[in-house]
């Protein structure tokens, strides 16, 4: 909401400065966004009359001209602007005048002739003016009075930014009210007098939708001139509330919308057929609105009809057939109390609101509409003429207003702080509600104008407002001390990602919403979570997995000519469920890395050579320690089918690592394909509880056993051969190396391993050891065909 | 016996000139040897008569020991010699960066989710979490903002297909956490929310953090109490302006807008207030036994604040240069 300070000073006028009332509203839950003055400073500009206007002789696009400035004396100025003329009203600033940007003005010669000042353009001084030249005034501005005097420029303009709740402060009236009772100032709201009929033409009113429409005034207003000009002091304020002259009915409406809070509405009584009913409108129905748009209108939106058709959208907006136009003789006149319930989120559909819409949506007094109809009545017969009929009224379902109860103890139990009755009932008393004293507290009855008092707890938030937020102490709480659960088989979030930063990763935040052909590239998600109402294609569905926007950081970091990346996110995927829904279950946390380019940072003293499939693995490994979780060769549509492997974890799939698949790199524009993992987080941070177990003090024998098996042969179901058959004394079987070449035959490898026995009591002999070591190799013979290389 | 002394000199004179180990073993053989000089001198003793065999004798082990002496003396000077020569070349260019790894990196907002959440525990607030896609239930009605409320219009909404939101923000894991367990409750939840909004100071994912603390006795002093003790902690300023500022949430009642003062005024920082009853009702905990507050803040903003960072985007750029600055 944006006003005068000046319109607002001439309600309630506290002795405080502007930056002073600017904080008291802050303060008060009014926030003021914005306070700007109304012009620059400038001095010594006044009122000139043109008297008189010959051309310059040295030069084509000048005149010389001879203004009064009202001290007896015609000045000699030399004008440039187009627009200058005799009998013209312009500022003009006189010799020590000082214009917006520090511009001086003094007596000077121009090609020769004598200027004794400046004759102003709106822009020299700052005021915005749409015409070309010269600022013309009216023709009854008093000569010689100070320009700022004038056109009131030395005003601000307040921008607020009210709260939903607080519509009854969307108002100058509103504002004039809180003020007065946040300063004891008094208040002089302008004087309303009933405009007494001067003929009994009316037109019947019906409301057929009781609950939507509360109360409907309508009045006739004959033989108005339309086209009569706005009166310069309500331009002046519209304008510095935002809002444009229009026409002066129209300019009327809004100016009572902006003084009262009461959206009005004028019809061209022409145009309506028969009566006003107000009703719900008819399925299919359309109307052609004031902004010029067509909507199709729904069974549940309001409509002002006559006997034929819809004339407008209640509490919305008018509609361009039936609306006043400059040309009207003969015009009706609207001031309605619409439910908010009926009125709130219907426009948003269309894409639309209006200063009405907003108003109604958030409550309008529903005592106001007659003094408001008054108020608009007056001024159309002061501006336009005319003759007023009678008020018609309809009534419908107005808003009940219950007493709401509040508590002394409950006030002091919410603020923290103890107030006395005195003190509360002096709050109230300021508010200007009525209350009663009851045991322990108050009764209070919200006026018409508040719809945010209906709780015990919306009193109490009166009470610590007007107290004031700043005179409520923050002491340290006292508390019950409790220390919180920290369960061992937990481990902390942090934990994971300082780990995976500690070993080289960057953690970066992606979007979760992405293109669709990430979900269909590295998900193969042909039907992902889809948004209805997207900020970009490019961000349109919900990701399933945290690869495509690992890829993406890549690929923004290749063009930054990054020589080496690696990164990792923790963040959740979303899934649909079985029903199709996506539910909390099937919004996993997972935690994804990415690694591309050299194995270590290009340094001295180590090969560069790029960073693989197993060197992610081990990261994958060690953040799993101490889970050892199996590695099954796996296809994903993201990886190499050849270089991809599930994760998993007591036999259940927890994650992938892979090297990207070609394709993708080449699509993406990658020099090279990167090796990613992802895991769910809840596998990650599961840890199992440790129980400790005597350790052996016997040393272990070691055996190593080179085994030549095919190719084909995985690493990972030979061990699971030894752990099988492995018996009591075996207590570590692994891999430490891999052969090819010379001695193994084309087509085979040798693998080495390590096999440790031990025993808890004795020192084992090679009478123990031999059977055990024959039992493995047996096993590996004859499940993989595993020769020991001799 | 002149001859001893004589010997002597010699073997000193040899011992003093030896260059290495080996040199030193050959020159000790020469006079300490099975048939070395010294060695021959002591064989001789016997064909002494009996009464000079004694002094004789005395004045060879003399000898002898001062032999083994500078023998020794010269070994341990050669032994360290050696020692010194590998140590030398030995040394290394110690000022030669270390191999392997680098360390990666927090983003900003972690760190500065991290620090607060570090802060909060410190008062017994335990962290929570919950899910980014919402049901309008938990995002807006179980927080008393019923459909086409105009504070609906405050949070632009994403909605998903079937209905759901993606969270406009972290108050439904306050919903959450109500709803499976009981008071006293003091949680804190960060996390990420998302509005339809995109601009240099706006993104349309960002991370905002909850705090709750709903238990018997909690009140609005309390609740100025906790959160300007939180940002002096935070900012590290014990001198920090903070104020609360009377303003309006649908969850909460009274409410409150956090501003601090910075160099160039007041700065706004978060929304707080006491949890409205509705709220509390709505997940089954009695309002009128237990009091409760609510504050909700950007963690970008304070990252932003904290970091010095003046354009939110950074943050979701994942430029390594900007985020490396961090490590």
């Amino acid at each position: 909401m944006q006003f005068s300070e000046q319109w607002l000073r001439s309600w309630v006028n506290p002795s405080l400065t502007s930056d002073e009332l600017s904080y008291l509203l802050t303060m008060a839950g009014l926030e003021v966004e914005e306070v700007v003055a109304a012009a620059p400073a400038f001095t010594g500009v006044v009122v000139a009359e043109v008297k008189e206007v010959v051309k310059h002789e040295n030069a084509d696009r000048l005149r010389v001209t001879k203004v009064d400035v009202g001290n007896g004396e015609l000045v000699q100025i030399v004008c440039g602007a187009p627009n200058v003329a005799v009998g013209l009203k312009v500022p003009c600033a006189l010799p020590g005048a000082v214009l917006p940007g520090d511009f001086r003005i003094k007596p000077t010669k121009m090609r020769g002739v004598e200027s004794g000042g400046m004759l102003c353009s709106g822009k020299e001084l700052g005021i915005p003016d749409d015409a070309d030249g010269l600022l013309v005034l009216a023709a009854d501005a008093p000569v010689g009075q100070s320009i700022r005097d004038h056109l009131c420029l030395d005003d601000q303009l307040f921008t607020l930014k009210i709260t939903p709740n607080r519509a009854d402060c969307l108002s100058i009236k509103g504002i004039a009210r809180e003020v007065s009772a946040l300063t004891g100032a008094v208040n002089s709201p302008v004087a309303i007098a009933a405009v007494a009929p001067q003929h009994d033409q009316a037109l019947p009113v019906r409301i057929d939708a009781p609950k939507a429409c509360g109360r409907y005034l309508g009045r006739v207003v004959r033989g108005v001139n339309a086209a009569a000009p706005t009166p310069d002091w309500m331009k002046r304020r519209l304008e510095r509330a935002g809002i444009r002259s229009i026409s002066a009915i129209v300019d009327i409406t809004n100016y009572v919308l902006l003084e009262q809070g009461q959206p009005m509405h004028a019809f061209d009584l022409s145009r309506i057929d028969g009566g006003i009913v107000v009703r719900m409108a008819r399925e299919g129905e359309e109307l052609l609105c004031l902004n010029e748009k067509t909507v199709k209108l729904a069974e549940d939106n309001l409509v002002i009809a006559d006997n034929s058709k819809a004339l407008a959208i209640g509490g919305i907006m008018g509609g361009e057939e039936s609306g006043v136009t400059t040309a009207s003789t003969e015009i009706f006149l609207e001031s309605a109390f619409f439910a908010p319930e009926a009125i709130a989120g219907k426009a948003r559909v269309w894409g639309f609101g209006s200063d009405s819409s907003f108003r109604y949506e958030r409550g309008v007094d529903f005592e106001l509409q007659r003094d408001a109809m008054e108020r608009a009545t007056g001024l159309v017969l002061e501006i336009c003429g005319g003759e007023a009929g009678p008020v018609t009224e309809a009534l419908g379902e107005l808003p009940k207003r219950s007493a709401v109860k509040v508590r002394v103890e409950r006030v002091a139990k919410v603020l923290g702080i103890n107030l006395s009755c005195d003190a509360i009932a002096g709050i109230f008393s300021r508010l200007g509600l009525t209350f009663r004293s009851i045991d322990g507290g108050f009764e209070v009855d919200a006026p018409s104008f508040r719809f945010d008092i209906e709780i015990e707890e919306d009193l109490i938030e009166e009470v610590a407002r007007v107290h004031g937020y700043d005179a409520i102490p923050a002491e340290a709480p006292a508390s019950r001390l409790r220390m919180l659960a920290l369960p061992e088989v937990v481990r902390p979030r942090e934990v994971i990602r300082h780990f995976l930063a500690g070993r080289d990763y960057q953690e970066v935040v992606s979007y979760a919403f992405v293109e669709e052909r990430w979900e269909r590239d590295f998900a193969g998600n042909a039907d992902p979570v889809r948004l209805i109402n997207p900020i970009a294609s490019q961000m349109s569905v919900m990701r399933s997995s945290l690869i495509g926007g690992l890829v993406d950081v890549l690929v923004g970091n290749l063009n930054r000519k990054q020589p080496r990346v690696r990164v990792f996110e923790v963040a959740r995927v979303f899934h649909k469920s079985a029903e199709g829904k996506v539910d909390a279950a099937s919004q996993p946390e997972m935690v994804a890395g990415l690694a591309w380019g050299p194995r270590f940072a290009e340094q001295w003293g180590q090969k560069s050579e790029r960073v693989d499939f197993f060197d992610v693995k081990a990261d994958v490994e060690a953040l799993l320690h101490p889970a050892r979780a199996e590695y099954v060769k796996a296809t994903h549509p993201a990886f190499h089918p050849g270089r991809c492997a599930h994760i998993l974890l007591d036999g259940e799939v927890v994650g992938v690592i892979g090297e990207l698949h070609p394709r993708w790199a080449q699509e993406y524009g990658l020099p090279t394909p990167p090796v990613l993992f992802e895991l769910s987080l809840k596998a990650v941070d599961a840890r199992v509880p440790v129980q400790a177990t005597p350790v052996s003090k016997l040393q272990p024998v070691r055996r190593d056993l080179a085994l030549v098996v095919d190719e084909q042969v995985a690493v990972a179901a030979m061990l699971a051969t030894f752990t099988r058959q492995a018996g009591p004394l075996v207590r570590e079987v692994a891999l430490f190396d891999i052969y090819r070449g010379k001695g193994v035959d084309e087509g085979k490898k040798s693998l080495a391993f390590r096999v440790l026995l031990q025993d808890e009591s004795r020192t084992l002999t090679d009478e123990d050891v031999e059977p055990a070591i024959k039992a493995l190799l047996d096993a590996v013979a004859a499940e993989h065909g595993a020769q020991l290389r001799l | 016996m002149t001859n001893v002394d004589a010997i002597l000199q010699q073997g000193l004179t040899a011992v003093a000139a030896v260059r290495d180990l080996i040199e030193l073993e050959q020159v000790k053989a020469r006079f300490l040897g099975k048939s070395g000089e010294l060695t021959e001198l002591l064989k001789q003793l016997g064909k002494l008569p009996p009464e000079e065999r004694k002094t004789a004798g005395a004045t060879i082990n003399v000898a002898k020991q001062a032999f083994e002496t500078a023998h020794n003396d010269k070994r341990d000077a050669l032994n360290a010699a050696k020692l010194e020569a590998q140590l030398a070349a030995e040394a290394l260019d110690v000022t030669l960066p270390g191999r392997g790894l680098s360390t990666g990196g927090l983003h900003p907002v972690a760190l500065t989710l991290d620090r607060i959440a570090a802060l909060f525990r410190s008062m017994g607030f335990q962290v929570a979490d919950g899910p980014e896609i919402e049901t309008d239930f938990h995002n807006f009605q179980a927080l008393n903002i019923p459909e086409n409320h105009p504070a609906r219009a405050m949070a632009d909404t994403f909605y998903v297909e079937g209905g759901d939101v993606l969270r406009t923000h972290t108050s439904p894991i306050q919903v959450r956490y109500m709803l499976d367990n009981e008071p006293p409750i003091k949680i804190v939840a960060p996390g990420r929310v998302y509005r339809v909004d995109s601009d240099a100071t706006h993104s349309p994912m960002f991370h905002q953090m909850e705090g709750l603390w709903v238990e018997e006795g909690v009140s609005f002093a309390d609740l100025k109490a906790v959160v300007t003790d939180f940002l002096r902690r935070f900012f590290e300023r014990d001198d920090l302006q903070v104020r609360f500022r009377p303003s309006f949430f649908p969850f909460t009642e009274p409410s409150a807008e956090i501003d601090v003062l910075g160099e160039r005024g007041w700065l706004e920082v978060g929304g707080c207030g006491m949890v409205h009853p509705n709220v509390l009702r709505n997940v089954n905990i009695d309002p009128e036994k237990y009091t409760g507050f609510a504050f909700g803040i950007g963690l970008d903003r304070f990252a932003m604040l904290r970091y010095g960072v003046n354009d939110l985007r950074l943050f979701f750029e994942n430029d390594l240069n900007f985020l490396k600055q961090f490590n």
